[in-house]
């Protein structure tokens, strides 16, 4: 379940951002180490409730800095 | 001391070519950029021709930077990274380069996408890079971006003389100490339902439908309109020293600008063309020139039958006699008008009819209109003189807003 989670952001991070999908991996920071301002983390959070039909609130975003904890979340809300 | 400015790069992207070098050739091959145009929202308008890019910005861009600019962004980009490179990647302190990109409309299409977005999907889905996507001053910002201009990046807005409202401001930042360097131009992409439907409710556009390639015939008696098009123009303008001192190319020189107002109508020129020939005169005096240097005109000449008249009145007023020793150029006739980024794709023309001491036809002409008492290139290209020669560029816009441009051979 989380490598299918993994493997979509992976897919909107790609399209959003510009960024390989490959460098998309648990461990990395959207923003230090992704390049992903916070204009492309709203497209990010778009992209991931409609895929997923999750709700992210703005006050949860602050929280996902890592790819990871966004798989994390994404996994229980699911 | 005066500080003297010179042409050190240019760029475009325009209906007849995908760069500026083969929409010079396109030009001076007097090749048609119009087509009719095939999206649906086409098929109930009035004119439903158009000049599209001959090279479209997704062909050449990231699929990321697609996604986060105007398509008037994108062409911008394509036509200044082409232009910077052309000048050779200026080695200029940040500070003393700035950025004057001038848009007539702005983001239209992205505005109209974001508002088929809300009423779909509801606001929670509207783009966060809309707002960027839909102001004015957005070319000129991804511009000043791409280069790192820190001098002052800056957007003129004047309809359809915005682009030559962009390169009389960025001329002006140099002679006035601002900056060296300056990434000058226009840019415009409008084409859709709306833009299209507004225009041709002004009774302002072609509606030669079943002859595209024809429809945009400035001077004819029986043009009908402009034919609207998109696309970019971009100058990298350079104080003559700064550009000498790195060895750089010189195209030309910019020689002066006369920027006036008609306060007349919101849509329609001054018959008299008073105002444009005060901004023609304006210009000449500033670039200290007199009407007999002025060897070549490329005009605003968009293919109206009340604007190419005008125009004409104008320039006869400001030349005088000596009009008849000059060459007149109306490469909308080609290009279609780009509005917000045809005074700066018309600038580069003429600075290359200086180079190459050509100026470029005006096509689609099958009965000239003896009521336009001037030289047009009408049967094709013509050889310019050689020694120091001048042109001049006429660029009016919806609003009464006249600019004239001065450019001289090196």
């Amino acid at each position: 379940m989380s490598e299918d989670i993994l493997a979509g952001l992976a897919g909107i991070v790609n399209e959003v951002a510009g960024v390989p999908a490959e460098d998309v991996q648990l461990d990395k920071s959207f923003v230090d180490d992704l390049d992903v301002d916070s204009l492309s983390m709203v497209e990010v959070v778009m992209a991931c409730e409609d895929k997923w039909g999750v709700k992210i609130p703005d006050s949860e975003v602050k929280n996902l800095k890592t790819v990871g904890d966004a798989v994390t979340f994404i996994s229980a809300h699911v | 001391m005066t500080r003297n400015v010179v042409v050190t790069g240019i760029g475009m992207t325009t209906p007849i070519g995908g760069d500026a070098a083969s929409t010079w050739a396109a030009a001076l091959a007097g090749t048609p950029g119009t087509i009719r145009l095939g999206p649906d929202w086409a098929a109930d308008q009035p004119a439903q021709i158009a000049a599209m890019m001959k090279v479209d910005p997704a062909e050449i861009l990231k699929p990321v930077e697609v996604r986060r600019m105007d398509r008037s962004e994108q062409c911008a980009l394509i036509a200044s990274r082409e232009a910077w490179a052309d000048a050779g990647t200026p080695d200029v302190d940040p500070i003393r380069l700035g950025v004057v990109v001038a848009s007539g409309i702005g983001g239209i299409n992205s505005l109209i996408q974001a508002y088929e977005t809300l009423r779909d999907k509801g606001a929670a889905r509207v783009s966060p890079h809309m707002v960027t996507m839909i102001m004015p001053n957005g070319p000129a910002a991804m511009v000043g971006i791409e280069v790192g201009a820190r001098a002052g990046v800056h957007t003129p807005v004047s309809a359809c003389a915005s682009g030559a409202e962009a390169v009389s401001y960025a001329a002006k930042m140099i002679e006035d100490g601002r900056a060296d360097v300056v990434v000058a131009g226009g840019t415009e992409a409008c084409m859709n339902g709306v833009t299209m439907a507004g225009f041709a409710a002004m009774r302002a556009l072609s509606t030669r439908n079943d002859d595209p390639a024809t429809a945009s015939r400035a001077y004819d008696i029986d043009r009908d309109g402009f034919v609207m098009g998109e696309g970019s123009g971009i100058l990298i303008l350079e104080e003559e020293e700064h550009a000498r001192a790195r060895g750089a190319k010189i195209y030309g020189r910019y020689g002066g600008s006369g920027l006036t107002s008609d306060g007349h109508h919101i849509a329609q020129p001054d018959p008299e063309g008073a105002g444009a020939a005060r901004a023609i005169t304006m210009a000449l005096a500033d670039a200290d020139i007199s009407p007999a240097d002025v060897i070549h005109v490329n005009a605003h000449a968009t293919s109206t039958p009340q604007g190419d008249l005008a125009e004409s009145v104008a320039i006869r007023r400001a030349l005088g006699g000596q009009a008849d020793h000059a060459w007149v150029s109306g490469t909308k006739s080609m290009t279609g008008h780009l509005l917000g980024g045809a005074g700066a794709v018309e600038s580069i023309f003429a600075i290359l009819a200086l180079r190459d001491r050509i100026a470029p036809p005006s096509i689609n002409i099958f009965n000239f209109d003896t009521s336009i008492e001037l030289q047009v290139t009408k049967d094709g290209p013509v050889q310019l003189p050689a020694g120091d020669i001048a042109a001049l560029n006429n660029s009016f816009g919806f609003g009464g807003h006249d600019v004239a441009l001065v450019f001289k051979s090196v």
